[in-house]
């Protein structure tokens, strides 16, 4: 992950509020991504070992985000895997990405839960008066 | 929750009036403490959804209402279709027909004290559960049809179960009007290897005791007694379910304003019931109702068999079987008139009471077993669809009732709270035994995360919603 792109987790009453930020918008998305990992297990626990590609077109920056997050979700579900390293490419509403990550190991990684799917609840992508991108929304536990 | 522009109706009830875009008033079923800790908003989701377009009488939420997505959780909602009334994918949710199935095992207490912890361990050892475990079941396009048109009805022609176990599910095991063909190829995918697995979070598997008995007679016909060993599981319709809400409230949030439906709040995204999409959804999310009920015939046949090694010979019979996140077309009763209407219930049980003509028969006197979910370390309820006549007489929310506890603190704030194995090892020393690969995962369901589930059923009772049965109190407790 660039150095500059932060993440981390948001409380919700049920669930769990994800949010990345960074000098870019494919910045945000990437932290996004590691922090819904963190909602599932310590991503640090992850080693980046198989990449897995990824790719999304959505109407507007909101809905890219979602679709983002329930394309990993989709991948950690049908391949049995999770993912703690994310290269994002985002051009017109289009994402390409390359997810790393290894198949889980439950004795290693200590999953507390699975993401159902990303929500529009909480969906936020935005450019701060900073420069800084940032995109959160909560993923349904 | 402030009090304020709250009008209350009765001790339990509170109405919040019309106002702005709100076709209805929202109704809420609470005490003034429980009310009280609601967040703000619970009052916010509960007008949104009273502005849906075709929406009947009022936005209920349950004593256990809490902030969802769209709906608020705990929240119940009718639309009449002849009136421009929506379906909503957001006002099922992810989990579509996430519920509780509750088994008789004929077993007390004193015969299963000496052989706890090896029950709990068989138990864990059958039952697939949490991130990455893969079920024993794996269908073909064809099998997967057939699961997703016949639900329950499916597992027991496969073997798993009996015909007898039928009669105790909600729509006998199966819900009409399923299309297999409205479901995509990417659901389909995701639950592949996921049929006959409990999943994760907040799903469980209990073997709980009956602790106390409140209503002799409704324990009498549901066949509890006080010592009775049961079995409890909650859990869904799994990745296809989840794949469902995801695809839907995609759809549903981009086809609104061409179907002239403003959202307040895209995850209230819905669709006209008189629609393309509205249909097609109805038919994507009964076959995830039926996956979810095939889910918990698998997940009995495998409790059977834990059962069974550890207890030769014995049975264990079905209770009853409650979905609590759905949208169902059923028939009410709205200012003296009979109307057919699709009642959202996300996070709420359906609780019809005696005599309705959906019951099993031996059921029809005391009206629906509603099974209520508590945390591991506490207590979970059984109680029964309010009556007709007596204390808060006639049906309210469209005999609709709480589901659980509800959580009082996040996953995160309960993680660095405490630590999983000083969990477990409180609980084992109270005589809990609680088995789950997960550490953290423990740690996030820590029995204090939860709300008081007694006062939730306290106040549901006290409202007329339905009537306290049985408590149950949790021995082992199988982790997802």
């Amino acid at each position: 992950m660039n150095p500059g792109t932060r993440w981390e987790t948001f409380a919700h009453e049920a669930d769990v509020g994800v949010r990345g930020s960074g000098a870019t918008l494919a910045e945000a998305f990437a932290g996004a991504a590691t922090a819904m990992t963190a909602a599932i297990c310590d991503p640090a626990r992850i080693a980046p070992h198989d990449a897995v590609i990824v790719d999304c077109t959505a109407p507007d920056e909101e809905m890219l985000l979602v679709d983002w997050l329930n394309a990993l979700v989709y991948e950690m579900a049908t391949r049995h895997m999770l993912f703690s390293r994310f290269e994002v490419t985002i051009e017109d509403h289009h994402l390409s990405a390359i997810a790393w990550g290894e198949p889980v190991d439950v004795a290693k990684h200590q999953p507390a839960a699975e993401v159902k799917g990303a929500s529009f609840c909480e969906l936020a992508v935005r450019h701060a008066p900073d420069g800084q991108w940032l995109a959160q929304c909560v993923v349904d536990v | 929750m402030d009090l304020k522009n709250l009008k209350q109706r009765g001790e339990f009830e509170w109405e919040l009036p019309r106002a702005g875009a709100m076709r209805v008033p929202g109704v809420i079923f609470a005490s003034r403490e429980l009310i009280t800790g609601m967040d703000e908003k619970v009052r916010e989701q509960v007008a949104n959804v009273a502005g849906l377009p075709g929406i009947v009488t009022a936005s209920y939420a349950m004593p256990d209402a809490h902030w969802g997505y769209g709906f608020p959780i705990g929240g119940v909602a009718a639309f009449d279709a002849d009136e421009g009334g929506v379906v909503s994918a957001g006002g099922v949710g992810f989990d579509i027909s996430c519920g509780v199935r509750s088994l008789h095992t004929g077993l007390k207490l004193a015969d299963i004290e000496a052989q706890k912890a090896r029950l709990a361990d068989r138990l864990f050892a059958r039952i697939p559960a949490g991130i990455g475990s893969t079920g024993g079941v794996h269908l073909d396009p064809a099998g997967m049809a057939a699961m997703l048109r016949g639900g329950a009805r499916w597992a027991v022609k496969e073997g798993y179960g009996s015909e007898a176990d039928l009669t105790r599910i909600e729509e006998f095991g199966c819900v009409e009007g399923a299309d297999p063909g409205a479901v995509s190829d990417q659901a389909k995918k995701r639950q592949r290897d996921e049929m006959g697995t409990l999943g994760s979070g907040n799903h469980y598997l209990e073997v709980q005791v009956v602790g106390e008995i409140f209503d002799e007679a409704a324990a009498r016909a549901y066949d509890l007694a006080i010592g009775d060993v049961v079995v409890s599981l909650h859990c869904g319709s799994r990745g296809l379910g989840h794949q469902i809400g995801t695809d839907f409230l995609r759809e549903m949030v981009l086809a609104a304003p061409a179907a002239g439906i403003a959202l307040p709040d895209r995850e209230l995204a819905c669709a006209p019931l008189k629609s393309e999409l509205g249909q097609r959804y109805l038919g994507a999310m009964r076959a995830a109702i039926n996956c979810a009920l095939a889910n918990r015939q698998i997940l009995t046949h495998l409790a059977r068999q834990a059962f069974a090694e550890v207890f030769p010979g014995v049975r264990l019979p079905l209770f009853y079987d409650v979905s609590h996140n759905t949208c169902k077309e059923e028939t009410h009763t709205v200012d003296g008139h009979k109307r057919r209407l699709f009642v959202h219930r996300k996070g709420a049980t359906r609780a019809f009471g005696p005599g309705h003509a959906e019951l099993p028969r031996e059921y029809a006197q005391t009206g629906q077993p509603v099974l209520i979910g508590g945390s591991m370390g506490t207590a979970s309820y059984v109680l029964a669809g309010a009556a007709e006549t007596g204390r808060n007489a006639g049906e309210h929310a469209f005999g609709s009732a709480c589901h659980g506890a509800g959580r009082a603190m996040s996953r995160h704030e309960a993680a660095r709270r405490w630590h999983g194995r000083a969990v477990v090892d409180e609980l084992a020393a109270r005589g809990i035994l609680i088995r789950s690969s997960s550490s953290r995962g423990v740690a996030e369901e820590a029995p204090l995360a939860y709300k008081d589930v007694t006062a939730v059923v306290d106040a549901a009772d006290h409202a007329g919603l339905a009537r306290k049965v049985a408590r149950l109190s949790p021995l082992i407790c199988v982790k997802g």
